[in-house]
């Protein structure tokens, strides 16, 4: 049984196998696939359809709030109102519809749940010994760490795309002067986003030993960065300091790049700034987390 | 090269305190199965860590076919194969799967990889199970599949932690069986730890005892034994009334203790001796009650270096527990 080995000794072997790992448990996997695809149905329908904030702004829908008045509006007012109110939604949400505002939030938020997720297989390869048992071989302590970052990445942008193609039916609107290629955009400021947020998990989980402790932490930080951002309601109607936080949450660029992209009129410097601050956290986060996850498998 | 592994003082604390391995020397020759015996908590798992560079060693150093464990730890990884105690096998995989997913961690090319899993199959007798989830598998299926990842990389060495733990003893004998294979086809070499008395006397060509961190004692499980002096008989008396001294007369024996009213004798050559202590407490007028004869195991052994059983050591699996979970906090 000995023999020279005729290995590759490249620092990158190793990555595809470990992250084609966790793919296959997702894509071989029938129920669970099926359960990542629904989930942003489910949430999409209550989120825009059930929290239908567009239909009180809207002065043709029945349930416009001055309608319900006592006494009740004349005709005179309630035309004077409607022409008041037409164009508010465009005001506030910048787009023609609540819906499509939401949904494109949907996509940060998917992609939030996601990467959460990998800090619990972190957990998961640990309490099994598989974690020792890739220790042991020549695969690099980054390869091991990277393969799960690119996994939720990979498995995110999956997901990001899937919804764009569920809002589109139902009744996402793209914006003037929309065009296919910037769908790839989209895909691109994701792998940013889930490249910084999953390294952050997995930094945060790989000391723990228990489920329980990356199950609390995803249960602290995921809502937070939901709302604590533009992804449902924009920043500006919000109380100052919360405008604050979501001005250093990389959620809110995320949003906002996808929403320029997809249904807005694409402000081209907006997309810049989105792209740089979006482009900074994902580099510094996951090289934090790279080397302090490094630095503790190396111990 | 004849000597595999080579540990001068190696040295483990934990989290400032806790010394799980504490200056241990050894080495491990070439084409040899060499075994660390010693109950749960002893340090053999953290010793084999050191060894397979999972964990950095506080003090002292080894070398595993010549490369140092700390420092060349890239061409340890390479030269070594490792079967943990935990069955890390994904289960959401099949069993070729598995394989080939450990050879891609070595970076072997797909096509020697096929090859060699297909051969490694056949030698675990996997072969018919190759597509099945491991899921579906059993705990002696699921111990040879880990073997078979071990071997994938050609190891000139294979680390095997507990390999039969949590077995029954069929599975268990098969597993050795695989193992004895491995070094009689193969030449291969191999280090493994147990805390099972017949697996290190029945397997290791050589065995260290290791109790508290220490290595109390090496050798050859047949020269351990012998040179505890001999079998053990045990003896008891009708009458009630202390032989002992009449007893250490006889030819042979060379330790009489009377242990809750009956006589734990060390003698050589046992078969021999046995009748002749009957005869000698006959013509006295003694009747012996009930006589047994036993070989020294590795467990006197132990109790003879270590001045307790090794069943006694063997603490509770609640307590194991416990300690195991101050380890793993330790290590933070």
């Amino acid at each position: 049984m000995s023999e020279t080995n005729a290995n590759s000794n490249s620092k990158l072997h190793g990555l595809w196998a470990l992250t084609n790992r966790e793919l296959k448990k997702w894509y071989k996997a029938p129920v669970i696939f099926a359960l990542s695809i629904v989930q942003p149905i489910l949430w999409m329908g209550l989120l825009g359809k059930a929290l239908n904030i567009g239909a009180l702004f809207d002065p043709n829908s029945g349930s416009f709030p001055p309608l319900m008045l006592s006494p009740p509006l004349t005709v005179g007012q309630q035309v004077q109102l409607g022409q008041y109110f037409s164009g508010f939604t465009k005001y506030m949400f910048g787009a023609s519809d609540y819906f499509s505002f939401m949904a494109v939030g949907m996509v940060a938020f998917s992609a939030l749940f996601t990467t959460a997720f990998s800090g619990m297989s972190v957990v998961w390869d640990r309490r099994l010994g598989f974690l020792n048992k890739a220790l042991s071989t020549p695969v690099s302590r980054a390869v091991i760490i990277f393969s799960k970052v690119l996994s939720a990445t990979l498995r995110s942008m999956f997901q990001a795309g899937l919804i764009v193609v569920i809002a589109l039916a139902f009744g996402l609107q793209f914006g003037e002067g929309f065009n296919p290629l910037y769908i790839l955009g989209v895909f691109a400021m994701m792998f940013l986003l889930c490249v910084g947020l999953s390294s952050l998990f997995i930094a945060i989980t790989i000391r723990s030993t228990r489920m329980e402790t990356p199950m609390a932490v995803m249960n602290l930080i995921t809502l937070p960065m939901m709302f604590a951002s533009n992804a449902f309601f924009p920043t500006r109607f919000m109380p100052d300091w919360l405008q604050t936080v979501a001005k250093f949450n990389p959620m809110t660029y995320t949003t906002d790049a996808v929403r320029q992209l997809l249904i807005f009129a694409t402000d081209w410097g907006q997309v810049g700034t989105d792209f740089l601050y979006v482009g900074v956290f994902a580099v510094i986060v996951a090289t934090m987390g790279i080397v302090l996850s490094w630095r503790f498998l190396s111990k | 090269m004849s000597e595999i592994v080579k540990a001068e003082g190696l040295t483990k604390v934990f989290n400032k305190h806790l010394t799980a391995v504490d200056h241990v020397s050894f080495s491990v020759k070439h084409g040899e199965i060499f075994g660390f015996l010693g109950p749960n908590g002893a340090g053999k798992t953290t010793t084999i860590n050191m060894l397979i560079t999972i964990l950095k060693p506080t003090e002292g150093k080894a070398t595993v076919l010549g490369f140092d464990i700390a420092k060349q730890n890239g061409a340890v990884r390479n030269v070594i194969g490792v079967v943990p105690q935990e069955y890390t096998a994904d289960e959401d995989l099949t069993g070729l799967e598995n394989i080939l997913l450990c050879s891609d961690m070595y970076g072997i090319p797909r096509r020697i990889a096929k090859e060699r899993a297909e051969d490694l199959l056949k030698l675990v007798e996997l072969t018919e199970f190759k597509d099945k989830k491991v899921q579906t598998f059993s705990g002696g299926m699921r111990r040879r599949l880990e073997l078979a990842c071990g071997l994938i990389n050609r190891p000139k060495i294979l680390f095997l932690d507990e390999p039969t733990l949590g077995l029954d003893v069929q599975t268990r004998t098969a597993t050795w069986n695989y193992i004895r294979k491995l070094k009689q086809e193969y030449g291969m070499t191999l280090f493994m730890t147990t805390h099972y008395l017949e697996e290190a006397d029945s397997l290791c060509d050589r065995v260290a005892i290791i109790d508290h961190g220490k290595i109390v004692v090496v050798g050859p499980p047949e020269e351990l034994k012998h040179s505890l002096g001999g079998d053990i008989i045990t003896i008891g008396i009708k009458e009630d009334a202390d032989v002992s001294e009449l007893i250490g007369k006889v030819e042979n024996v060379k330790e009489v203790k009377k242990e809750n009213g009956s006589y734990r004798i060390k003698a050589e050559n046992g078969e021999v001796t046995a009748p002749s202590i009957i005869e000698t407490l006959r013509k006295n007028g003694y009747n012996v009650a009930k006589l047994s004869l036993t070989e020294p195991t590795l467990n006197e052994v132990y109790l003879e270096y270590t001045g307790k059983s090794m069943r006694d050591a063997e603490e509770s699996p609640e307590a194991f527990r416990a300690q195991r979970m101050t380890m793993w906090r330790a290590r933070h």
